[in-house]
């Protein structure tokens, strides 16, 4: 798919996702080994977005599969359209046993759930499978057979192998700790906050409009608001956010009342506001 | 050794240093490591440095023993920098004058290339000491002590001030990002000292020895100040994890034990027989937390972290009570309530606020011990479980044991966590293995354990 970490990097920059050296590189080695890519960092750095970007790169389809507490089986793998197994069998009253019961349980009846159909696909897939750390341990074991082997059994039908392997992107959050058999199978990647000159970039193109300097001194607050020990640190998306509020505002630089007054774009809990605004010399919020 | 045999010894080499720091690497990893490499080619040092951790690693917090290891075994170079000067290595003071100049221009211009340079230039000029072979060497501290990087701050704000780079709101940021940027050449000092140091005495030494291990694997008793405040960063995280822990253990708690009677009265309509088996479901109480911590010197550090964890896992209980002590007892759940924003100044703050010491300084077990049974018995109740913090050194006074045995008696359950290694127990003036009969007491010497221990014997 890609010739080089600089073609990785070029091509994702296209559509709009500028890419750190250490996401370039192991989006590469993903392509190039074949295995599985597991994403984790903070919210809102963009774990999701690198998924849809690549897809958007390889001109592939881009299959989801959201877990949550509780998703199972018949939501990520397959189920039997048990509703058309029914009609089927009071519409063929006259046949033998043996004829209903092999075509039953045929491709026909079968209705795909995400990990099968980037499993079964012709086409270039991604197969996407976000906040895997909200699903139940059950559904790891789930995971692994498609991870590893590219391939799902059905007791009925047998095993069906991937023809072409889909580049598979895991995203966690890392609320909960993942087996180390998943991790295994895995490539690693860890999202950071990126550095001064890459957000800059970031907003400069996420936020057509806005002035260089703002942009810059936007960043640099944002920077010193991620070195104070907060709760929640701002991320890129805060960071994106705030500078569309200043654009809408019509601000051109910043000043002490305009960022008190815009610091809850940034910041979601009471305590970081008022240790933020204590610390950068702020009035009373 | 041709090229390739040296490329597999060196990758093998950095697979073996890692293990031996507790990160979890199998033979398929560092088969993928290889491929990797091959894919990557080795002309990008910063390229094959990624790709290396996306193969082998696999957490983040892992990353900082990584880079340490890998600069070690895949050194951007071998020996003196090249570009050494007219007389590098003389030391002289026009020489460290010269240097600070160049420094503090590179911070000013945050030009990060530059300062990588520097760093070499500053550890071959003013690092080395010892002159016989098997003595010598390159220390970091020297250096920095030579050079005093710190010094420049005030230097390089007013140099960016003057150019008019931060003028308006930004400016009051200034001085914290110069202050990152000399720490940043401080960290790229000890790298190029310890990659000197590496190749006079061998890298597989260095690599055990001198690698600052994983945060959650420093022992409490022996982490520095910065080590803690990064701990003390992993507190929510570690927190939400147990708390998910402890939602599935719960879950799997509420049933399970048939409840005979109801299904007795279930298999009348089926003539007597049990078709249905039905499950006892258990009360939903949360139960009570009381923590005891000893707060002295010798482990405070490990009472704050536990403090705060329990703190930020209050939700999980419907009530946490917390006690200091030194050789007094105090409650200090409050003071842990309005500290939590601030927990760097949390141990100065129970000291100032609360009464922990009379007569002397040194830790107490008995007296405290007897004084917390005697003043906040009623804070210990059928449904508590109570938690001791400390490492059980009486200075040589009575353990007090009948102080324990009443509180036992009274609680849901005791237990003692001493961050002390299991084998230091019982010796000097340690009354551990006494404590240790009468309640179940467990080694806790980093958050790694802290955690596996938690996840396990917390009540749910």
């Amino acid at each position: 798919m890609f010739t080089s970490v600089d073609d990785v990097r070029a091509r994702l920059a296209e559509t709009g996702y500028l890419a750190s050296p250490s996401v370039a590189t192991t989006v590469f080695l993903a392509d190039r080994l074949g295995k599985p890519l597991l994403v984790e960092g903070p919210a809102g750095v963009g774990k999701t977005e690198l998924a849809k970007a690549v897809a958007q790169v390889a001109g592939a389809r881009l299959v989801r599969l959201q877990c949550y507490e509780g998703v199972d089986e018949s939501r990520a793998l397959y189920e039997w359209n048990h509703a058309k197994q029914l009609l089927r069998i009071s519409a063929g009253r006259d046949e033998t046993w043996d004829e209903a019961r092999t075509d039953i349980f045929g491709e026909e009846f079968l209705l795909p759930r995400p990990l099968l159909t980037a499993i079964r696909g012709d086409e270039p897939t991604v197969l996407l499978i976000d906040e895997t750390d909200k699903a139940d341990v059950e559904v790891e074991g789930l995971l692994l057979e498609v991870l590893s082997d590219f391939q799902i059994t059905v007791p009925e039908l047998g095993t069906i192998t991937a023809t072409r392997r889909p580049f598979v992107v895991l995203t966690s959050n890392a609320s909960r700790e993942l087996s180390e058999a998943l991790r295994r199978r895995c490539l690693f990647l860890h999202i950071g906050f990126p550095e001064e000159e890459l957000e800059r970039r970031i907003v400069r193109l996420k936020v057509p409009g806005i002035d260089a300097a703002l942009a810059e001194s936007v960043v640099r607050v944002v920077g010193a608001l991620r070195a104070m020990d907060l709760r929640k640190a701002p991320s890129v998306a805060e960071t994106i956010d705030w500078a569309r509020t200043l654009l809408a505002l019509g601000a051109g630089a910043l000043d002490a009342d305009l960022v008190r007054d815009t610091l809850g774009v940034i910041l979601k809990h009471q305590d970081d506001v008022l240790k933020a605004a204590a610390k950068l010399d702020l009035d009373a919020v | 050794m041709t090229a390739a045999t040296e490329v597999t010894a060196r990758l093998t080499g950095l697979v073996a240093a890692l293990r031996a720091h507790g990160v979890r690497i199998g033979t398929g990893e560092t088969v993928d490591a290889a491929q990797a490499a091959t894919a990557l080619g080795f002309a990008d040092r910063a390229l094959l440095r990624e790709g290396l951790a996306a193969t082998l690693l696999h957490s983040a917090d892992q990353r900082r023993v990584f880079d340490t290891v890998f600069d070690l075994y895949f050194p951007y170079g071998v020996g003196a920098p090249e570009t050494g000067g007219p007389d590098s290595g003389s030391g002289t003071a026009a020489d460290r004058d010269d240097l600070r100049d160049r420094l503090a221009a590179a911070l000013a211009d945050n030009d990060e290339a530059m300062t990588a340079r520097l760093a070499i230039e500053a550890v071959d000029g003013l690092g080395g000491y010892g002159s016989s072979p098997g003595a010598d060497g390159w220390s970091a501290y020297q250096t920095l002590e030579r050079l005093r990087p710190q010094t420049l701050l005030a230097r390089v704000r007013d140099d960016v001030r003057s150019r008019g780079g931060a003028a308006g709101f930004t400016d009051r940021l200034l001085e914290d990002e110069v202050r990152r940027r000399i720490e940043a050449f401080r960290a790229l000092v000890a790298v190029e000292a310890r990659r000197r140091v590496a190749e006079r005495r061998g890298r597989d030494e260095i690599a055990r020895r001198a690698v600052a291990p994983t945060a959650d694997r420093v022992d409490f008793l022996y982490a520095g100040r910065d080590r803690l405040a990064e701990l003390r960063r992993t507190v929510h995280p570690l927190a939400r994890k147990l708390a998910t822990r402890l939602a599935a253990r719960r879950r799997r708690a509420s049933r399970g034990a048939i409840d005979l009677r109801r299904t007795l009265r279930g298999s009348l309509s089926t003539g007597g027989v049990p078709m249905r088996p039905v499950l006892r479901r258990r009360r939903p109480a949360r139960p009570e937390l009381v923590l005891l911590c000893d707060v002295s010197g010798s482990v405070s550090g490990f009472s704050d972290f536990t403090m705060l964890l329990v703190q930020a896992l209050h939700d999980q209980f419907s009530k946490v009570r917390v006690f200091a002590f030194v050789n007094r007892v105090d409650e200090i759940t409050g003071l842990l309530r309005h500290g939590s924003a601030d927990p760097e100044g949390l141990g100065a703050l129970i000291r100032a606020e609360a009464t922990l010491t009379g007569w002397h300084g040194s830790s107490d077990y008995g007296t405290a011990l007897g004084e917390f049974a005697e003043r906040y018995g009623a804070a210990v109740g059928p449904r508590t479980t109570v938690f001791v913090l400390g490492d059980a050194r009486t200075n040589m006074g009575d353990p007090n044991l009948p102080a324990v045995r009443r509180i036992l008696g009274r609680a849901r359950r005791v237990h003692w966590l001493n961050p002390e290694p299991r084998p230091q127990w019982g010796t000097g003036d340690s009354a551990a293995l006494d404590y240790a009969e009468l309640v179940a007491m467990h080694e806790c010497r980093n958050a790694h354990q802290l955690g596996a221990l938690i996840s396990r014997i917390l009540p749910v």
